[in-house]
């Protein structure tokens, strides 16, 4: 096994988890986005509710959830020491640097990633705590009663908001430097990849962000 | 060669590797636009000689975009601000009359400065010498169409190639990582028939080397390919990873 170790403490190594745990939370993501969608239904949350109690009941799901913050540890861990490795690689800093050959974006995951988590641990005490670990959250109020509760303060709608925003350039770049990290850099597909990367970024960074703000606007009935 | 370019120049001085360095301003006149940067830089040494001062060292070997060596960080941008030309290959005519330059050496700790503007490179050497070769016996010159290569093979083995170990990528990089440069050395070789023998070998050496020298971790950024004076596409660099990550997997 020291060959696994060794080959995942190199710097392609530590690549590659940042790229198939970031591959995973993008899927995870895709799901939470989608299930949270159903509120826009217009039907007092009735079918979120449903599938929120699926996803709070199902010992696969359930069982998922582990991996799930496993994942997000270890992209969290990995991408905070190859931001702090990366950074000590140019002890003397540069007096003018043109940003012009990359996006902001792209160099800034350490920021965006970093953002993300502050977000992450205000949202999760808003409901992933409440609901799995205090027990907070009353017997006879749904998850959709509870986001309505979260929202009607604008402070949670704002950190809701730049959450996402950062979520958007997150992804934008991640989605992509992913495939690349695994070696999926090919001249017919990149271009699709890009593309699907972006679009999936914002859309799903747009869906999330509508949510807090129609709560917050009480355009959900 | 008189001409009418009068400029600022804030250059990186220092002694040696030990000792720090700061930026000193220097102006120069009547520069032409068609000399290139480095001939600039000529006339600014030639007037410091006769003045009695130090002139500013820079590495610099055949002036014509091949050697790799003329290293310089122009206006926050390596070899200065046209795209897929070195510094020796860059004109004055990029640059107005009036206008203050910053040069810097490449920035990286792989890359100590040795004085002013030369840095020394060698870790690149160290990691050729890990991998970037071949030691199967290849025998005499064969006939032409001994070994079949398609066409596409020899152009992309061709353009990676191409890199000129200038080490622009690791001085545009964030991250002062290496890896467009050792994806160049690994692809040009696994590309081809005499490459496949070491194939394995090959990608695990080289980048336990890039590792070891100090060069930070890719984050794709994409900077490294921007910067490139020979267009080394960072396909290289997914190449060197399905290189690396086979190896590690598959072999015994
Ligand atoms: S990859 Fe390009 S920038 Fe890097 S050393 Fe080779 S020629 Fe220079
Ligand atoms: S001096 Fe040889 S490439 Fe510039």
């Amino acid at each position: 096994m020291s060959w696994l170790t060794k080959s995942l403490g190199s710097s392609l190594g530590k690549k590659l988890l940042m790229s198939l745990t970031g591959l995973f939370l993008i899927s995870f993501l895709l799901v939470h986005c989608t299930l949270n969608a159903l509120v826009f239904l217009q039907d007092g949350g009735e079918t979120f509710n449903k599938a929120a109690e699926f996803m709070a009941t199902n010992p696969v799901i359930r069982t998922m959830e582990i991996v799930l913050f496993l994942g997000l540890i270890v992209h969290m861990v990995d991408g905070l020491r190859l931001h702090f490795e990366n950074k000590s690689k140019r002890p003397v800093a540069y007096a003018v640097i043109n940003g012009k050959n990359s996006t902001w974006y792209s160099r800034s995951m350490g920021l965006l990633g970093t953002l993300l988590l502050l977000f992450l641990v205000m949202h999760l005490s808003h409901f992933w705590f409440n609901a799995r670990i205090a027990g907070t959250i009353p017997e006879q109020m749904t998850m959709f009663e509870k986001m309505k509760e979260v929202f009607v303060s604008p402070i949670p709608v704002i950190v809701y908001v730049i959450g996402c925003g950062s979520l958007a350039y997150h992804l934008m770049h991640g989605f992509q430097s992913a495939f690349q990290t695994i070696g999926w850099n090919h001249p017919k597909y990149m271009p699709t990849i890009k593309c699907i990367g972006n679009i999936y970024a914002i859309v799903v960074s747009l869906v999330f962000a509508a949510m807090p703000i129609a709560f917050h606007l009480n355009l959900i009935k | 060669m008189e001409g009418n370019l009068n400029l600022t120049l804030k250059i990186w001085r220092q002694k040696n590797a030990n000792e720090a360095g700061k930026f000193e301003t220097y102006q120069v006149s009547g520069i032409s636009e068609d000399m290139s940067f480095l001939e600039m830089i000529d006339v600014l040494n030639n007037r410091l000689i006769e003045e009695g001062d130090d002139p500013v060292a820079f590495d610099h070997d055949c002036r014509e975009g091949i050697c790799g060596m003329c290293s310089m960080y122009i206006n926050g941008s390596p070899h200065g601000p046209n795209k897929g030309v070195t510094t020796c290959q860059l004109h004055m005519r990029s640059f107005s009359n009036g206008e203050t330059i910053t040069i810097e050496p490449w920035r990286a700790g792989a890359f100590p400065v040795i004085k002013d503007l030369v840095v020394n490179r060698s870790s690149f050497d160290r990691i050729i010498a890990a991998g970037g070769f071949v030691s199967v016996n290849t025998g005499n010159a064969q006939d032409a169409n001994n070994i079949p290569i398609p066409k596409e093979d020899a152009d992309e083995a061709f353009a990676a190639a191409a890199c000129i170990g200038c080490g622009a990528c690791v001085a545009a990089c964030k991250n002062a990582s290496a890896m467009l440069f050792t994806s160049a050395k690994v692809s040009q070789l696994a590309l081809l028939p005499q490459g496949q023998v070491e194939r394995a070998k090959r990608a695990q050496a080289m980048v336990a080397q890039m590792d070891e020298e100090g060069f930070g971790a890719c984050t794709n950024t994409g900077a490294c390919e921007a910067e490139c004076p020979k267009g080394i596409s960072i396909e290289n660099i997914a190449r060197m990873n399905r290189e690396y990550f086979s190896a590690v997997f598959a072999a015994k």
